[in-house]
């Protein structure tokens, strides 16, 4: 990986109140991979954290002038982000290699990955690794139901772990677990007192040096099931797009930033793995609303399979307006310009 | 400049095949040039349906243009279809019907 993958990660906890955000980072600080750890924290709850190089951030967002609530730079954490760097560089604190940022619990984290992927100084010097969300078992389900801040928490996560499960009958887990999958097929999903670690959860991620191979899997393998069932507050469902033809990335990035502009706020993630006609490797895209990471590749396929795989975790849309939509702008590019001229591009639906 | 918040600098636009390399492992590497012509090109095809144009402008910003003259300056797509809405008043929806029966007419020529 290039530049991008040497930035400082921020990896993003959240979780609604009480599901165990706080323990779970007291366990995890604890592990010597992340003693070079600054945690930048939205309150301080009933559990103390122990850990060297804590911040507090007042939550306060300032909203730009476009109006849109996720495209909001978060000036609490622009102020302490761009504080925790200068005093790491000045040697007042130690040379952290991580942050973690625990939000509170009626957050929305959209802004905080907002503020990391687009604020002009943050950017230079930190990239958003996994966003983490925590699920508790005994009152998940009926905050799934009723909070549509728990549905998108869930939603986004690159990472969900259910907590409290020895204090749940095994049948509320087993419902916890597969409306979780409906809400978001593609993210790893652990159970709190199994102790996933933090190379789980926070070092291995779309641009850390590993294999990314087993995270792409967990995309597109999970990604196959439809969550078409709406047991939640948002009518948020996943699903996933297959693409038999190589895509045409200029089209492609007309496309989705067109549909991000309009749609951004109900396109609650997307991520995929693209073949681009003239690349030899597969491109991986991953956006939250309206925020698009940078793009990087896999080395190599991961199988005979070259087709291109898109999930998205949307509100309200419809998915074969999306493969038409996209075949149409993907029709436009002229393909003799490109490299070989490829067959009329053909969509299927990934489903089961 | 981003248009939105006003200030300098920033990594290259996400669409920007020469701001990530390491991304694309490309048989043959276009230029930025020609990226950009391939883009404006394909850009316009959509904007016609409005009855709007882009226009490169020095290799480092698009001029986006309506049929009554009001122009915008912008830097990246992701700027180009706020200030198409922002001009014209009206919802640039990729997802609108009329728009994909169009593109998929021109598609067939």
């Amino acid at each position: 990986m290039g530049e991008y993958a040497a930035l400082i990660p921020i990896n993003v906890v959240t979780g609604f109140l009480g599901s165990g955000k706080t323990t779970l980072l007291q366990r995890l600080l604890a592990a010597p991979d992340l003693k070079d750890t600054a945690v930048l924290v939205n309150e301080f709850g009933e559990v103390g954290l122990d850990h060297h190089l804590i911040e507090s951030a007042e939550e306060s967002t300032l909203l730009l002038d476009n109006g849109c609530l996720c495209c909001a730079v978060r000036d609490d954490l622009q102020g302490a982000l761009r504080d925790l760097f200068s005093r790491r560089e000045r040697g007042e604190i130690p040379k952290f290699e991580r942050v973690v940022i625990e939000t509170s619990g009626l957050a929305d984290p959209v802004p905080i990955a907002y503020t990391i992927l687009a604020e002009p100084v943050i950017q230079h010097h930190f990239r958003l690794g996994n966003l983490v969300a925590t699920i508790d078992a005994v009152n998940g389900p009926s905050q799934l139901e009723r909070f549509p801040e728990s549905v998108k928490q869930a939603a986004i996560a690159d990472r969900l772990i259910i907590t409290k499960t020895d204090l749940a009958a095994d049948e509320t887990v087993a419902a916890l677990t597969a409306s979780l999958r409906k809400l978001n097929a593609s993210a790893p999903l652990y159970d709190a007192s199994e102790a996933p670690g933090p190379t789980a959860l926070f070092t291995e991620d779309l641009y850390s040096s590993g294999d990314k191979r087993a995270e792409i899997e967990g995309w597109l393998g999970e990604a196959s099931h439809d969550g078409h069932d709406h047991a939640h507050a948002d009518n948020v469902e996943s699903f996933a797009v297959t693409f038999d033809e190589p895509l045409d990335w200029t089209a492609f990035g007309i496309w989705l930033t067109m549909l991000l502009n309009r749609h951004g706020e109900n396109v609650l993630r997307v991520k995929g793995m693209l073949n681009v006609i003239g690349v030899a490797d597969p491109v991986l895209i991953n956006g939250v609303q309206h925020i698009v990471h940078p793009p990087s590749h896999l080395a190599g396929w991961p199988d005979a399979d070259h087709r291109s795989r898109i999930v998205f975790i949307v509100r309200g849309i419809d998915r074969a307006r999306i493969e038409r939509s996209l075949a149409a702008f993907n029709g436009l590019a002229n393909p003799t310009q490109v490299l070989a001229a490829p067959a009329p591009i053909r969509l299927a639906a990934q489903g089961r | 400049m981003c248009s939105l918040c006003g200030v300098l600098g920033g990594r290259g636009h996400w669409t920007d095949t020469s701001s990530h390399p390491e991304a694309f492992t490309h048989v043959e590497q276009p230029t930025r040039r020609r990226e950009r012509q391939e883009r404006t090109r394909l850009v316009n095809t959509v904007l016609d349906h409005y009855g709007l144009s882009l226009s490169d402008w020095a290799g480092s910003s698009y001029v986006l243009k309506t049929k009554t003259g009001q122009t915008a300056l912008v830097e990246n797509l992701t700027e180009l279809w706020a200030n198409a809405e922002q001009l014209t008043k009206h919802d640039f929806d990729p997802l609108d019907e009329a728009l994909i029966d169009s593109l998929a007419a021109k598609a067939a020529r």
